[in-house]
Parts: structure tokens; C-alpha cells; sequence
């Protein structure tokens, strides 16, 4: 890898698909010391202070926008939040155009989220700012699975050979997507599981085993990434009732304790107990969902700091003045 | 060994220099009460680690060590950008009303303790903080200047000065070596 003055990464940070086994590494490694910051009694470095961060989101957040939120004021940058409601685009504006008016106003970077896959990539193709996906339609959310694989880092000490399933709606998760790229880059084995109606068409492309049961699934495996069933994303019949799903596809606690290893269990959030999950699996000795939400503001820190300043033109000219 | 590199402090006078900051920086201190020693990532740990271990020999006290690394407090982010490497910052003690003694390896421009000095405010109120370095090698662009000094070296400004310490490089040693030359 060579990294460019500017970023490691590139301007953006729009997807895993694109990014490099040791540019992931990158990201995952500078997140460890942003973790210590959040302990302190003044959570808070100055790294990018006077930067202006707009948080544009078309879509409801809670975790991933207050993450986001935190992981910016602990950096010292200046934030601003556009919800789609309220805002100029309930008026019909378009996304280019708030974008557009809010760089007039002289920012640094765009967070966005939007129901549309591919729109933090159309953003970042006609703004100067960097963009970063909070997640685009059921294309890519890329800092939570770099979040998860972090927790998963963190628990097993390695990535490499490490055997996750994602559970459930992958068809309309953006989280499974991601989690699915990065985790094949950096050298784990990954599989699906779920009903065939909630598993997209051409699964089989993406290198991944696929298990019909969920008790294969645990069996398999060393981790479970539980993924939400995205009930307002789901038009039509795709299951026949919550209750029956619950039945045949829920991890549960029997069925995890006939597995022959304890499985680490991860959940983006937020959980629908007793449907994907029972609440003794959520808040039981093998669940990291909570490590995954604390970790989620260290990866952030992390992206936020790499994509962060750089102006190469000036960057030679400071470093003939010395390193010290 | 590279031709261009002069060597400044062999393994033994390395050592020797080590164990006489660690002599004046009691003597600064009037004893260890309160002293609180902090390293700046990265050879600075070692270098503190190494200092708090002759302080143990002579007054048989073990002064509490930390880290600190000041990538996220430096003033260049938006010149050079991003460091590819964060290490880790260490504070586990409380501050307050402490004697801090920082370490460094070299102190050249001023702005690595500048940030340091940032740093340790956000954890806390120290009753004062001295610097200790085992170079000086001049060229300050900030009003900062060291209270315990190992070595001073008169250094042209396309030469740099290269702490080696066992821990990490294999040996002890100080060189000089043109801008862009290896020491090793």
C-alpha cells in the first residue's frame, strides 16, 4: 500500500468493497488509541478542531448519528445535523442541491445517510467535502462493519480464519453487505443464513457458504452477526409471521447451548427482541452488542482522523522544515 | 553502517548519560515525592522506562510511568495530514499536584512538547512539569527549552539525530545521519 499524502483511504470512505486488506488494517489499528480518549475524564483531543462536519441524514438514526456526533466533538470538530424532516428537503430540495448549499457555507466533511444505495457515492463524486456512507440504501454501511470487525478483532485476537455468519435479512442489509466484504478481506471465512426469501438472488457470487437452518449456522460457527429484520423495508410477504420466523430462524438460548463452542454473538441494532433475537441471547455472557456500540465511536474517531486534512502541496514543504 | 553517520553516544556512554539524568532529575525534584514519570511516544517510553529503573536503584521507590503520544495534539494535521501511525497514550495516575517529569528523546523545533504539554493539561493540573531529553540538538521554533539535558549536539539542518534504544532498534545508541539515510 502506498498511502497518498492526502488520506490512506482516498477522499471518501464510501464502501469496504473498494478498500485494501491493510488499508481495513489501517483503520482498525488507528482506532485503538481513539479508544483510550472516550475513558478519559475530558473526552475531547483537539486533532480537528476548526473542521466543519455536516451529519445529512435522509434516513432515522439513533446510534449511527449520535455516534458519528460524539466521534466528531471528541475530535474537536464543529458538527452540524440536517435531518431530511424540517430541512429544505422536505421542500423538495435535492440531495446535490443541500449538499451544494451546505459546502457554499464552507465545510470539511459530509456524513450521510440515504435510502437510496449509491447516494453517498453520487454525493461524493460532485462535492469537494470528504463523504462518508452512514449507510445507503441496501448497498454498504461501512463503519459498522468495520465496527464489527473491530469487536470481533478485539474478542478473538484475529480475523484471519475466523468463521461469522450473518443471520437473517441479508437481503435488504447494507451492514451484511459490508461485513461480507471486509471480513473476506481480511482473511475470515463467512457464511449467510436465513430464509431463501431474505437471502438476495446472487449470494452464491459473493463467496459465501449459505445454510438453510440455523442450527447448522451455530453449529459452523464462531460468531453470529444477528442482523434486524427490516420490517419497513419489507413490502411484501416475505415471511409468513414474525411468530414464525422467531420459530425456525431465532437465535436463541437452547439452540446456542447445543453448540459445540460458545459463539460471540453481534447485532447492529436495533434489535427486535423475540424475533431475530431472544432477549437472553441479546443480554447474555457471549453478547458483544454493547462493545460493538462503544467501539463504533473509536472506528469513527478513526475514519474521521484519516480522511482528515492533508493538503499535499504543503505537506512537502512542511516536512523540509523538519520533524520535530 | 552507513557512511554518512557519525555516532554520538555509544552503548556505554549512552547508559552513563541515562543514569545521570536520572541523578539530576531527583536532584530537580528534590526526591521522587509526587514525581510522576511520562514518556512521549515513541522511543521517549523506553527512554522513561530505563530512567524510572535507575531512579528504583538509588532511592528504591518505583515513581509511577506513563505514556503519552501527541500525535492527536499536533499543528500539522492540516499541512502534512495524517499520521499513519497512532501509538497509545497511557495515563493511568492522577495529575493533580504532581511533579511531572516529561522525556523525550530528542528536543529540536519544540512543537512535540508543545503538543505534550496540551496533552497533559486535559488530564489534569500537575504542581509543575520538566522536561528531560537525551538530545538537544537546537533549532527551537517555540520558547521551550529542557530542564535535564543528556547530550548536546550541534546538528546542520539537513542532518538528524537518531535515538536507537535496545527495545526496539536492537542496541543503545545516538548517530547522526544525513535527511534521509537510515540509521541502523
Amino acid at each position: 500500500m502506498t498511502p497518498t499524502p492526502s488520506s490512506a483511504l482516498g477522499k471518501d470512505l464510501l464502501a469496504l468493497e473498494p478498500l485494501s486488506g491493510d488499508q481495513i488494517r489501517l483503520v482498525l489499528d488507528t482506532a485503538e488509541p481513539f479508544k483510550e480518549i472516550s475513558e478519559r475524564a475530558i473526552k475531547k483531543v483537539p486533532t480537528l478542531r476548526g473542521s466543519t462536519v455536516v451529519n445529512l441524514f435522509f434516513e432515522a438514526s439513533t446510534r449511527t448519528r449520535i455516534s458519528f456526533e460524539f466521534a466528531e466533538k471528541r475530535l474537536s470538530a464543529d458538527t452540524v445535523n440536517v435531518a431530511a424532516s424540517g430541512s429544505s428537503v422536505s421542500k423538495g430540495e435535492t440531495l446535490v442541491d443541500t449538499a451544494r448549499n451546505l459546502e457554499a457555507m464552507r465545510i470539511d466533511m459530509v456524513v450521510v445517510r440515504h435510502g437510496s444505495s449509491g447516494a453517498a457515492r453520487f454525493l461524493a463524486e460532485r462535492i469537494e467535502s470528504n463523504v462518508i456512507n452512514a449507510g445507503d440504501g441496501t448497498h454498504e454501511h461501512p463503519t459498522q462493519g468495520l465496527l464489527d470487525l473491530l469487536t470481533l478483532r478485539d474478542h478473538f485476537k484475529r480475523l484471519d480464519g475466523l468463521k461469522v455468519c450473518l443471520c437473517g435479512d441479508v437481503l435488504h442489509s447494507r451492514v451484511a453487505r459490508s461485513n461480507i466484504w471486509g471480513l473476506k478481506k481480511m482473511g475470515a471465512e463467512v457464511a449467510v443464513c436465513g430464509p431463501r426469501s431474505l437471502l438476495p438472488n446472487a449470494i452464491d457470487e459473493l463467496g459465501v457458504e449459505v445454510f438453510d437452518r440455523i442450527e447448522q449456522a451455530i453449529e459452523w460457527a464462531d460468531a453470529l452477526n444477528v442482523l434486524r429484520l427490516q420490517l419497513e423495508r419489507m413490502t411484501s410477504g416475505y415471511i409468513p409471521s414474525l411468530r414464525e420466523y422467531n420459530r425456525v430462524f431465532g437465535v436463541t438460548r437452547e439452540r446456542l447451548e447445543r453448540a459445540p463452542r460458545d459463539v460471540l454473538i453481534l447485532h447492529p441494532g436495533p434489535m427486535n427482541r423475540g424475533v431475530e433475537i431472544d432477549s437472553d441471547v441479546a443480554d447474555g455472557p457471549h453478547s458483544v452488542i454493547l462493545h460493538q456500540v462503544t467501539n463504533g465511536v473509536a472506528i469513527r474517531m478513526a475514519v474521521l482522523y484519516l480522511l482528515a486534512g492533508g493538503r499535499p502541496e504543503l505537506a512537502e514543504a512542511a516536512k523540509r522544515g523538519g520533524e520535530r | 553502517m552507513a557512511p554518512n553517520q557519525t555516532t554520538v553516544l555509544d552503548a556505554r556512554a549512552f547508559d552513563r548519560t541515562l543514569k545521570r539524568m536520572a541523578d539530576e532529575i531527583l536532584e530537580h525534584n528534590d526526591g521522587t515525592d509526587g514525581l510522576v514519570v511520562v514518556g512521549i511516544q515513541r522511543r521517549g517510553v523506553q527512554l522513561a522506562s530505563r530512567i524510572g529503573a535507575e531512579i528504583r536503584e538509588r532511592e528504591g521507590v518505583d515513581v509511577p510511568r506513563g505514556a503519552l503520544d501527541i500525535t492527536l495534539y499536533r499543528d500539522d494535521l492540516q499541512t502534512i495530514g495524517p499520521r499513519p501511525v497512532v501509538g497509545a497514550t497511557d495515563l493511568p495516575w492522577e495529575l493533580d499536584g504532581r511533579r511531572v517529569v516529561i522525556v523525550d528523546d530528542v528536543l529540536y523545533t519544540g512543537r512535540t512538547v508543545r503538543a505534550a504539554l496540551d496533552e497533559l493539561a486535559d488530564f489534569g493540573r500537575p504542581a509543575r512539569i520538566a522536561l528531560a531529553v537525551l538530545v538537544d540538538r537546537g533549532g527551537r521554533e517555540l520558547p521551550i527549552h529542557a530542564d535535564v539535558v543528556g547530550k548536546r549536539v550541534d546538528v546542520a539542518p539537513d542532518q538528524r539525530v537518531d535515538v536507537l534504544v535496545e527495545e526496539l532498534d536492537g542496541r543503545d545508541a545516538v548517530v547522526v545521519v544525513a535527511k534521509g539515510e537510515e540509521a541502523k
